[in-house]
């Protein structure tokens, strides 16, 4: 947010605006819905691994929209694990 | 573009639907092609304003779907430019008085009787049943975008509903271009807006206050000597086939280095 006032210039702010906005728009899907999913992978996450990181993100692949995951599995051990779901 | 019938459609409003019909339009007129352009905006008639013919409406659109008129009464020859005609909208009737099936009877009619060679339609805004009317009868359309987040995300939508449409030439028109902004990395470049949209350029028109004072005079920019005039006629030129090179833009370095990235030069 007020990345402009960063020195970055306002155009690449709002092309990634633009290519998330789209991405929502054409799947047809209220971006609302995909905030609190991500929210609540991330609640179920943490119940199971509280000290692992983890990011959610949307992004546009292609013709499709995906919902991608990177889900850090630390318990001790520790260790990476990558789910992608399409959404 | 091989397209006869194209369709002028933007989704938001105010972008300049109008004006690039009525410069596409009397563009490709003097280029030497029969062309009619007709206004769908019923209600909210402005075509026959911009070109200057506004003295000139008897019979409009509407009359013609009822039977009041012959089409060939309520067509207007322009005077400037010899093969470029208007066909008004109405404007005290409504989008409901206007069925696609029976307006693409109407432009039939104007290619295989009136002998037209190409047919401009210049679309409400919006993507009710006015936009779905003007794009019945349409081949090929003309997206015109300004570059800035709301005009690109409904020019997107607008691209979908086409596609949806079974049209088969979709075409960008970037208008209202400011060459110093995008060279300070503060407004879309074309390829920018290429890359978003996934639709090809056919012009890019510099935002230019010749425009305005075109049609305060009711004279198509074409006819004058301004840049966007100019570009207009370009991206006549285009559709026509004619491979036309982007001009360098004044006072704008950052605006060259992406058209020499877009066209491969040095």
């Amino acid at each position: 947010m007020f990345s402009w006032m960063k020195g970055r210039r306002s155009k690449e702010t709002l092309k990634d605006r633009l290519e998330l906005v789209l991405a929502y728009d054409r799947a047809q899907i209220p971006p609302g819905k995909v905030d609190a999913l991500r929210n609540d992978l991330l609640e179920v996450v943490k119940r199971y691994f509280p000290a692992g990181s983890s990011n959610v993100e949307v992004e546009q692949r292609g013709d499709q929209v995906v919902l991608s995951a990177s889900i850090s599995l630390e318990e001790g051990a520790g260790g990476t694990g990558d789910t992608r779901r399409q959404g | 573009m091989n397209a006869k019938v194209i369709v002028v459609t933007s989704g938001k409003g105010g972008v300049g639907k109008t004006t690039t019909t009525a410069n596409i339009g009397a563009a490709l007129a003097k280029l030497g092609e029969k062309v009619v352009v007709i206004d769908v905006d019923v209600g909210l008639r402005n075509l026959d304003v911009v070109m200057g013919l506004e003295s000139r409406v008897v019979f409009d659109l509407v009359d013609v779907l009822e039977g009041k008129c012959r089409l060939s009464q309520a067509i207007i020859r322009d005077k400037r430019v010899e093969s470029l005609h208007l066909l008004p909208a109405s404007q005290t009737r409504d989008k409901d008085a206007l069925d696609p099936e029976v307006f693409k009877g109407v432009v039939r009619q104007l290619l295989e009787e009136e002998g037209f060679t190409r047919v401009l339609i210049d679309s409400p805004a919006g993507i009710e049943s006015g936009f779905k009317t003007a794009a019945a009868p349409a081949e090929g359309a003309l997206v015109v975008v300004n570059p800035e987040v709301s005009s690109v995300r409904d020019a997107d939508r607008i691209i979908g509903l086409l596609e949806a449409q079974q049209v088969r030439e979709i075409r960008l028109v970037i208008n209202r271009l400011r060459p110093k902004m995008v060279a300070s990395g503060n407004m879309l470049s074309e390829a920018d807006v290429l890359e978003i949209l996934g639709v090809k350029p056919i012009g890019i028109i510099p935002e230019d206050d010749g425009i305005l004072v075109s049609t305060n005079v009711g004279e198509p920019a074409v006819l004058g000597k301004s840049q966007a005039g100019q570009a207009f006629m370009d991206t006549a030129r285009r559709m026509r086939g004619e491979d036309v090179p982007y001009p360098k833009l004044e006072q704008d370095r950052g605006f060259l280095a992406v058209l020499r990235r877009l066209f491969g030069g040095a």
